[in-house]
Parts: structure tokens; sequence; C-alpha cells
């Protein structure tokens, strides 16, 4: 270890008061440069591992894929509409993660959700979507609430309950479905309709762009406000490069995103535009990313996550906390589910609820989640699903069985936990 | 668990409006107990004791392992309500069974294991539970600037960024953060559980100047220590607490380490320490 933002962590537990520990922000860019360097050194190595993942992921399918096929533009959407399962999912399976805990039953749960507001939209009741929509996700919540108060009232592990839950969940998903086996959503009235574009309903071109600008402008304005503030005022702010490069990153991949979907994909019809469900799950990363970083709730979870007593004594309402984290779990996975339902058209007994589960664990480990709590982002579950969505696509692209997906998905998986257990064992050096 | 509520069923059956043993006003200690006892089951864990705690004096507890130091501790921070006994804040006689009431009255307790979570950075752990919103968000800048302040005013300068986790810091660096994070609240009295037990010299020479530094504050300070050299280089008195008896209370310049060990291991001490001068000859 070298450079003067790199003492070495070995010798600071034996040298004076005054030896420094690597600042974890700085303030100019240099500095800021030097100080991720001996962070990720250190262990704490951020989102770097799942974006290196991500590249070598989209090089290695581009080249082995037939005519590069993966790059285009249909490809691409097709992965994002793929992907969002599993990054919704790791989402919800996030908030239990950062408590240390997990939710197993998160894949059938998320059926249920679908299952719910397609049943509500059918013919017969022909609810109105969005109330079926509010349906399949409060009865989500509620199947959250019972497992959440399971674990904290009696004190039983979250890995138990959950299991049992995986168990019944599937059941009442076959029970639900009844003899028909299935519910489809590709009707033709309109509450089918508003379900089924979730994925397969696209945003008009301009309206997309004008979005897109008034998105941008908004996160420019929000971000620079708040580090101009903080800078003005001598409070400890990332350097002004690194806010301006956030923002250009920003609107950079949003133009790349508007751009390769309003490519036309059709080859009889003209198929253009960004699907629906794109802004819908930037829309739960945000609704998330502020509830766990800029709200009280999220403070409470991290601490609750990081050290259980500390938070106790601090007066947390630690049984609060962790029963709401599986509500928010829940809830999530039903967004999952509603979305799932609309990418397949309808909801059968086929759903393989394991498998969602452990591509929910797998995005968000992947994505730099710790399992052992305390650790991790809203935005970890957009990154790790994007990682398995694309090994998904690629490996089909491929032509590869099935059985080659699971065995090739489970070494990212081991992958991306041993890289978390390593950098906890390093900063458990520090 | 609601938080921390106290073994519920065992109220504290402190008598209000019994008058406080004489003092004279003036010197009436910030807190003072009287006849506390508690017991777990069959256990008696404390035998009535008696506890002075003065404003701007460092009170040093000691006692061997199960001499009732830590259950003392909790009773006044409200983690254990006392069975018997009476105890008195500013000579007004209060009662303290939760953690919320001792907190409202301004006690602050550091614990050994320091209750810091270590995924969180200085000023989030220095605001735990108590965090700034303004309307649902969280106020970051008006919790750090009050937290930049509380260090500076204790002087503790060695920390680079306040905005980094807590699990890069030193032991001593670790220390003051919790020190900080419990007088930040305009606290009467901490109570400090082994503070330098796990620390190197240069650390625990820092936080026993952090301590000197409450103490000019104004706070009523208690330590809880097994380290003599700590006790007598920053206490201005020592207690000492013997099979859950208070044995001993006094000034430290009118015992030595020797007496302090007596009274620690047999409960009585024949030693007579002549002045403050004595307290120098080493143990």
């Amino acid at each position: 270890m070298s450079g003067p933002g790199a003492p070495d962590l070995a010798t600071d537990l034996t040298a004076a008061v005054d030896a420094v520990p690597p600042p974890v922000i700085a303030q100019t860019m240099g500095e800021y440069w030097r100080t991720w360097l001996a962070r990720v050194r250190g262990g704490d190595a951020g989102a770097l591992p799942v974006v290196v993942a991500l590249l070598a992921v989209t090089i290695v399918f581009t080249i082995l894929s037939p005519n590069h096929v993966f790059l285009s533009p249909e490809n691409l959407v097709n992965l994002f509409d793929q992907s969002a399962v599993f990054i919704v999912l790791a989402f919800g399976m996030g908030f239990v993660l950062l408590l240390g805990d997990i939710d197993l039953s998160i894949g059938y749960v998320a059926a249920i959700g679908g299952i719910v507001t397609a049943q509500l939209v059918q013919p017969t009741p022909n609810v109105p979507w969005p109330l079926a929509i509010l349906a399949g996700l409060a009865v989500c919540a509620l199947i959250g609430l019972l497992q959440g108060s399971l674990v904290t009232r009696l004190r039983m592990p979250a890995f138990v309950v959950t299991l049992a839950g995986y168990l019944i969940w599937f059941g009442v998903m076959i029970l639900l479905l009844g003899t028909a086996g299935g519910v489809g959503v590709t009707g033709s009235q309109a509450n089918q309709q508003a379900i089924y574009g979730l994925v397969y309903g696209y945003i008009d071109p301009l309206i997309a762009w004008i979005g897109l600008v008034v998105i941008v402008a908004a996160f420019a304005t929000v971000l620079w406000r708040r580090d101009a503030g903080r800078r003005r005022s001598g409070l400890v702010a990332p350097p002004l490069g690194l806010t301006i490069a956030k923002i250009v990153l920003v609107a950079i991949a949003g133009i790349i995103v508007v751009a390769i979907c309003n490519v036309n994909r059709g080859r009889d019809l003209p198929i253009v535009g960004v699907p629906y469900v794109i802004p819908v799950v930037l829309l739960v990363l945000l609704a998330w990313t502020v509830l766990l970083e800029r709200m009280q709730f999220g403070r409470h979870v991290y601490a609750t996550g990081g050290n259980t007593e500390a938070a106790r004594r601090a007066g947390i309402n630690v049984t609060t906390v962790r029963t709401m984290a599986f509500v928010l779990c829940s809830m999530t996975g039903g967004i999952a589910g509603i979305i799932y339902c609309s990418q397949l058209g309808g909801m059968t007994t086929n759903i393989n609820g394991g498998q969602l589960v452990l591509y929910a664990v797998a995005a968000a480990v992947i994505g730099g989640t710790s399992l052992f709590g305390g650790r991790g982002r809203a935005m970890d579950g957009l990154l790790g699903g994007l990682v398995i969505g694309a090994i998904y696509n690629g490996l089909y692209l491929l032509g590869l069985p099935i059985q080659w997906q699971l065995i090739i998905t489970g070494l990212v998986l081991l992958a991306a936990v041993s890289v978390d257990s390593l950098s906890r064992k390093s900063s458990a050096h520090a | 668990m609601e938080l921390m509520t106290g073994p519920t069923g065992v109220p504290a059956r402190t008598t209000p409006g019994r008058a406080p043993a004489a003092a004279p006003p003036d010197e009436e200690p910030l807190l003072r107990l009287r006849g506390i006892s508690k017991h777990f089951g069959a256990v008696q864990a404390l035998y009535g004791v008696d506890l002075d705690l003065p404003r701007a004096k460092v009170t040093a507890l000691c006692g061997d392992n199960g001499a009732g130091k830590s259950v003392l501790t909790k009773t006044i921070a409200g983690i254990h309500a006392a069975d018997h006994g009476q105890i008195f804040w500013e000579g007004r006689p209060v009662t303290i069974r939760t953690p919320n009431d001792s907190s409202a009255l301004g006690i602050e307790t550091v614990y050994q294991d320091l209750a810091l979570a270590d995924n969180l950075d200085i000023v989030q752990n220095m605001f735990l539970g108590r965090e700034r919103v303004s309307g649902i968000f969280l106020n970051e800048d008006s919790m750090e600037r009050a937290a930049a302040e509380t260090l500076a005013e204790l002087r503790v300068t060695t920390v680079r960024s306040i905005r980094q986790p807590v699990a890069t810091l030193s032991g001593g660096q670790r220390q003051a953060v919790a020190v900080a994070k419990a007088v930040m609240w305009n606290s009467k009295l901490v109570m400090l559980d082994e503070p330098t037990a796990a620390l190197g010299v240069a650390q625990t020479r820092m936080v026993l100047d952090l301590i000197k530094r409450l103490k000019d504050r104004g706070l009523a300070v208690m330590v809880i220590s097994h380290n003599l050299n700590d006790v007598f280089e920053v206490a201005d008195r020592v207690a000492v607490l013997r099979l859950g008896r208070m044995v001993a209370q006094a000034d430290t310049s009118t015992l030595d380490r020797e007496s302090v060990v007596d009274y620690m291991t047999t409960g009585v001490s024949s030693r007579v320490v002549q002045g403050p001068a004595s307290q120098r000859s080493e143990a």
C-alpha cells in the first residue's frame, strides 16, 4: 500500500492516536480517486465488481452470439424486459438482506401478487387496473406482515419461516389458479391490456425524449443544489468534478437507453418506443433509494443490520424495522410478480418460484449487497439484475440448454458471494 | 421488543417525598442513590447501595468481577429497575424505570462494546435514533454541523473525515465518537463502562484527556474501571463495590492503590493514607 491516502491498515492499530485512516470522502478529484483506490484495496469495492461483470458478460456474449445479435436493439430491449423481474425482486430482497435476514418465499409471493392482479382484471370482476394492482400489492404486503411478525414476535428464524412460506404460497398459488391451471392477461378489454402493456406497451418516442430531458434536468438540479450547498457551507462534499461526472453519466445512460428503444425493432409491423416497464423499474429504484438513504426509516434499517444492539440502545424500535422490511420485501416482490405476469402474458402453475428466489438473492449480492447485513443499496439490485438478465438472455441466444444456464448463474453467484466474504474479511482486519 | 423497557412487574419502589439524607444544599450531588437493592430471582445483586455522583467530578466505580458494577450502572441507565431504594436527581426524588426515563434526566451511558454501528459513519452514529429531519427527509447538513461542533469542542480532531464509517476508526477514535455521542444531548451525567479496556497507551491517553474535558465542562462523570492507573489518573472520587455492597466511597486523595485493592478484595482497609502526595507512590 502506498500513497498519501492509504496508510497501512495493519500498523494503524498500534500507531499513535493521530494515525489517520484512509479518508472516505475527499475534497478534490485527485484525492477522491486515491481514496477510492484505497477503499478498493481495503476490500470495499463498491460497484466496481458488478460493473466489470456487466462489461465482461456483454463483451463475451457480443462476440459469441450469432451475428453479434446480443447488442442488437431488439435483443437489448428484450434483455431489459427479462431483467426487470430479477431487478425488482432484488429490490425487495435487498430490504431483508440489509438486516442479515433472507426471504425464501419471495418467488411464490410474487406469483400470488401477479395472479391476484390478473384475476381481478378478468372479464367477470373487471376491476379497474390500478385497483387490481393495488389489491395484488396489498395481498403481498399482508403476507410480508404475517411472515415478518412470525420472525420478530415469535423469534422464529427467517430462514425457517420463509421456507415454510415457500411451500405454503406455492400451494396457495395452485389453489388460486384452480382447475384451469392458469390465468391470462392477453384479452382485449382495457384493464387486461393495461397489465399486458406494462412490458408490451411502448412510450411514444418523442414523449420518451421529453421525459428523459425532464428526468435528467431534475436529477441534475437536485444533485447540484445539494453538493454545491454542502461545498459552500464547508461540509464534507464530493468534488465538483464528481458531481458533474455523475450528471453526465446519468444523461448518457438515459440517452443510450432511449435511443436503443426508439430504433424500430419490428419485423412486419414497426415496434418502436421505450417499454413502460423501464420507467416503472426506475420509479421503484428512486422510491426505495430515497427511503433507504434519505429517510429516518432507512437509516434505522442500516443501523439494525449493522449492529442490532446499538440500534436497540439508540431507542430504535428494532421489531418494527424488521417487520416493515419483510412487508416491503413481499410488496416489492408483488410488483415483480405483476411485471412477470405482463411479460408472460399471464400466470400458470409452471412458475418456478424457487428459481426466482435464487435469482433475486443472486442479483442483490452480485450488485454488492452483503448477505451479512448492513451493506447494500437499491442500485445494487438494478446492476445485479442486469447481470443475471444478461447471462440468462445471452446463454439463450447461444442456444445453450437450461442446465448450462443454471450452472453458470450459480458460478456467478458464488463469485459474487466470495467478493462479499473477502471484503468482510479485509475490513475485519482494518 | 419495544425499545428496552425494563423488566415490567418489578416496579421500583422509590418513595418520593422522603427527605434526602442530611446534606447541605450547596453540596447536593447531581445524582444521589440511597439504599438501592436489586435481585434477579434468588440472586441478590445489590444490597442497599448508596452512591453520590457530584457535578464536575469524576467518580470511579471499582470492584472485582461480580461486585455489581454493571448492575448498578444499568440501574442508573434504566435498563434494570431497582427493587428498593431512592434516587435523587438534583435533590428531587425521581424514578428511573426505562432508558428513556434516564436519558430524559440527562444521563448517558457509553457501554464497553460502544454500541456503534460499524457500517454507519460518525455523524450517522452520533445521531442514531435521534436523527434530525426536515419534513420527511433527513437533515444531513444540520446533523453534520452539530456533530463537527461537538467533536471540535471535545478536541477530537484526529479523525480525517466525519463522514467515514466507524469501521475505519481506531479503538481510541471509536471510544471518542461514543463519548461525543453521549455528551451531545445536553447530558449532565455520563457513565463510561471500562473506557480504556481495549486501548493502547496513546489511545488510553487520549480517552483519559477526553474524560477530563467532560469534567471541565461541568458534567458528572462515572467511570467503571479495573485499571487503577486510570482511576488514580482521572478520578476525583472512588467508590468501591464488593459483593453487591458499597464498601468505600472517598476522595481519591485519601486512598492509594493498596487501599482500593484491599476494599475490592476484603471490603476493609487498615491503611491510612497521609496526604495527596502518597498516591504517587507506585503500587
